[in-house]
């Protein structure tokens, strides 16, 4: 057998420290198909998976792949697909019979340039919105943006806790920068590996209600082949998973899945505040953005000028709490994106007058620089 | 403790079939003459004559009216995208190998939206059955145009008759590499249920296509308008041929519909087994 969990430093890729992240959170079971910028994580753990008894499957399209992971999910194995902008789109079936189904699920998307075959070895952030809703219907769902190797490994385990924890599936919105940057990657022992696993029923099958939630709005999870005969439909269901068609059974269920993952919104975001005590301008981003706009921030507090960062380090659900309350200390926020103004519209919906909100847009294909950021901040601080 | 009567006294069973149906959902939606409920009679015969563990049992439907089969019956059901049924299974099965996962949904869902991972589960040999019930037709969102429509035939999205040519759908799983392919009718419920039996003991993709009628959605449009109208066709045009070369079974309107175990293949090696064989050898190199 060989070592599943590969404690020590690495120098990786973002791809490779992805795959090992998924290794080290327990995912068994990966099915893809292979796209740029994310083709390495599936070639990576096509490498890996023979040596630790994982299924690795190339599937026809992310049609399938998406359908193949759920599948496995509800066998109680932890699985995961990756994939870039196209097959996200195709994989928006899917994600919402996972929202529906609760199937607990990781898709990584390498994001590059949009829309649709875009700039395929160049990154992006225009996926950030479809992330959230990129499937019909009303529902909520998880995502996490890495700005480096190491956060790549760390998230995607973070991912796979949140997935289990919630059972939803979750995202982890990386991108073609991320995926192409090596750096340094500390993976811990084995057992200093935080893992959460879905809840399991507590009663006999014939008092199992698959669809009954718990206080915490999560139903316990009852797998295939466990005697507990369960039956799930992406039809809109009442408790006993059966098809109930009805705007009764909609409100309640519909409701439930949007708020099983808003009330526990303090517990899914994390975002990191840096120079925030005394800022009068906030530069607000994520990803790979945060690592020019964090030097552009130092910069500016060289020049003396009270700007601070705020990164997000969860996507989705959004940071309102944390947004309102730097609203009403700060004057500014400004949100540098590989878009045309995605985030920035969560930003300057939750500052609500309380600050102004102003976005440096990019559409993709390279990184802003800290001076492109800085001069912004400065600008802003002249007025 | 006083004598009571328990109101839970235990009921006999009614139907042999009780222990696989979830009763409490019955009535079902399907009409009266749907071809849907014998099949899935003839399947759960097959998993009593072969014997198999309820509990290791799986169910996956797509969309359309035989979709809603995974949950009316009392097994672990998924009900799930339209189209993506097999591949569905495809995780559940390599996840949990000892689970007998079966794919039961319709010829749109199959062979339209789902195409695609039909043949590629066949050329890889994934370890499934799969029971495609042909009617013909959309059935549940009114009467459309199906892959399987015979030329000439009327459809809602056919008015003036069908002027595509159908697949022909043993010969796509023969050509695709399925294990194991037959074509029976829901009225040759006996012999459907031991092709059935037969299939369940093999291993890799195994293909049933089973013709079904769709008295309200096809056969009113194209003159069998009666419930029993299309088993009474599927009666006097029924003709058993064993072993028949696929590419010779094509339903054509006012021509035979040729039945039987087509195909049978034994060496293939299965996804799962390959896998397996490749984990081995990588360990061993190491």
């Amino acid at each position: 057998m060989g070592k599943t969990v590969l404690t020590g430093k690495h120098f990786w890729y973002g791809n490779i420290a992805i795959a090992e992240g998924a290794i080290a959170a327990g995912c068994r079971f990966f099915a893809g198909y292979p796209i740029t910028p994310a083709s390495e994580i599936a070639e990576h753990i096509s490498r890996r998976f023979p040596q630790i008894g994982g299924i690795f499957v190339q599937f026809e399209d992310e049609l399938a792949s998406m359908a193949a992971i759920l599948g496995a999910s509800w066998t109680g194995v932890k699985s995961m697909t990756s994939t870039s902008g196209p097959g996200f789109s195709l994989m928006q079936e899917n994600i919402g019979l996972g929202a529906m189904m609760e199937v607990p699920t990781v898709i990584v998307n390498t994001q590059r340039g949009g829309p649709s075959t875009g700039l395929p070895t160049l990154t992006g952030q225009g996926d950030v919105m479809q992330a959230k809703w990129g499937s019909h219907g009303q529902y909520e769902i998880i995502a996490l943006s890495p700005d480096s190797p190491q956060e790549a490994f760390d998230l995607t385990i973070r991912c796979f806790n949140l997935a289990e924890k919630y059972r939803v599936p979750v995202i982890l919105l990386a991108s073609e920068t991320i995926a192409h940057s090596a750096g340094k990657v500390v993976v811990p022992p084995e057992d200093e590996i935080e893992l959460v696993y879905r809840k399991k029923p507590k009663v006999p099958p014939e008092e199992y209600l698959p669809y009954r939630p718990d206080e915490d709005l999560v139903p316990p999870m009852a797998c295939a082949g466990e005697g507990y005969t369960i039956t799930t439909t992406g039809l809109t269901h009442n408790e006993k998973g059966y098809p109930d068609t009805t705007a009764e059974a909609q409100e309640k269920l519909a409701r439930r899945l949007n708020d099983k993952i808003r009330k526990h919104r303090k517990d899914i975001v994390d975002v990191k505040e840096e120079n925030m005590e005394d800022a009068k301008i906030a530069v607000v981003s994520y990803g790979q953005v945060s690592r020019p706009a964090k030097r552009a921030v130092k910069m500016a507090r060289e020049e003396g000028i009270k700007a601070g960062s705020i990164k997000l380090i969860t996507i989705w659900p959004f940071a309102e709490h944390v947004i309102h309350k730097w609203a009403k200390q700060v004057e500014y926020f400004i949100v540098p994106e590989l878009n045309y103004g995605q985030i920035y519209l969560e930003v300057k919906r939750e500052a609500d007058g309380n600050a102004q909100t102003i976005l440096i847009p990019r559409m993709g294909g390279t990184l802003f620089t800290p001076r492109e950021i800085y001069q912004e901040i400065k600008k802003v601080n002249k007025k | 403790m006083s004598k009571q009567i328990s109101k839970e006294e235990k009921l006999e069973e009614l139907h042999p079939m009780d222990k696989w149906l979830r009763s409490e959902r019955m009535p079902h939606i399907w009409c009266p003459g749907c071809g849907i409920g014998p099949t899935l009679y003839a399947w759960a015969r097959a998993l009593d004559r072969v014997g198999i563990d309820k509990d290791k049992v799986v169910y996956v439907s797509g969309i359309g009216c035989s979709g809603r089969g995974s949950g009316y019956l009392n097994v672990d059901g998924f009900h799930t995208t339209h189209g993506r049924a097999i591949p569905f299974a495809i995780g559940i099965k390599l996840a949990k190998p000892e689970l007998c996962v079966n794919v039961i949904s319709g010829d749109g869902d199959l062979f339209s939206i789902g195409g695609n991972h039909f043949i590629h589960a066949c050329r890889r040999n994934d370890d499934l059955l799969v029971i495609c019930i042909n009617n013909f037709i959309y059935g549940m969102t009114g009467g459309q145009l199906a892959p399987t429509t015979p030329r000439g035939q009327y459809a809602t999205t056919a008015p003036y008759g069908n002027i595509e040519h159908p697949f022909n759908t043993p010969h796509v799983a023969d050509a695709s590499g399925a294990v194991y392919v037959a074509r029976w009718t829901s009225i040759h419920v006996r012999r459907l249920e031991k092709s059935i039996a037969e299939a369940l003991t093999m291993k890799g993709f195994r293909y049933i296509e089973v013709l079904s009628p769709c008295p309200v959605n096809y056969g009113r449009r194209n003159k069998l308008p009666e419930p029993d109208d299309i088993a009474e066709w599927f009666r006097q045009s029924s003709v058993v041929r064993n072993g028949a070369d696929t590419s010779e079974v094509q339903i054509e309107k006012d021509k035979p519909l040729i039945l039987g175990n087509f195909v049978k293949r034994v060496e293939k090696l299965t996804y799962y087994e390959g896998l397996k064989k490749l984990e081995e050898r990588v360990r061993g190199a190491r």
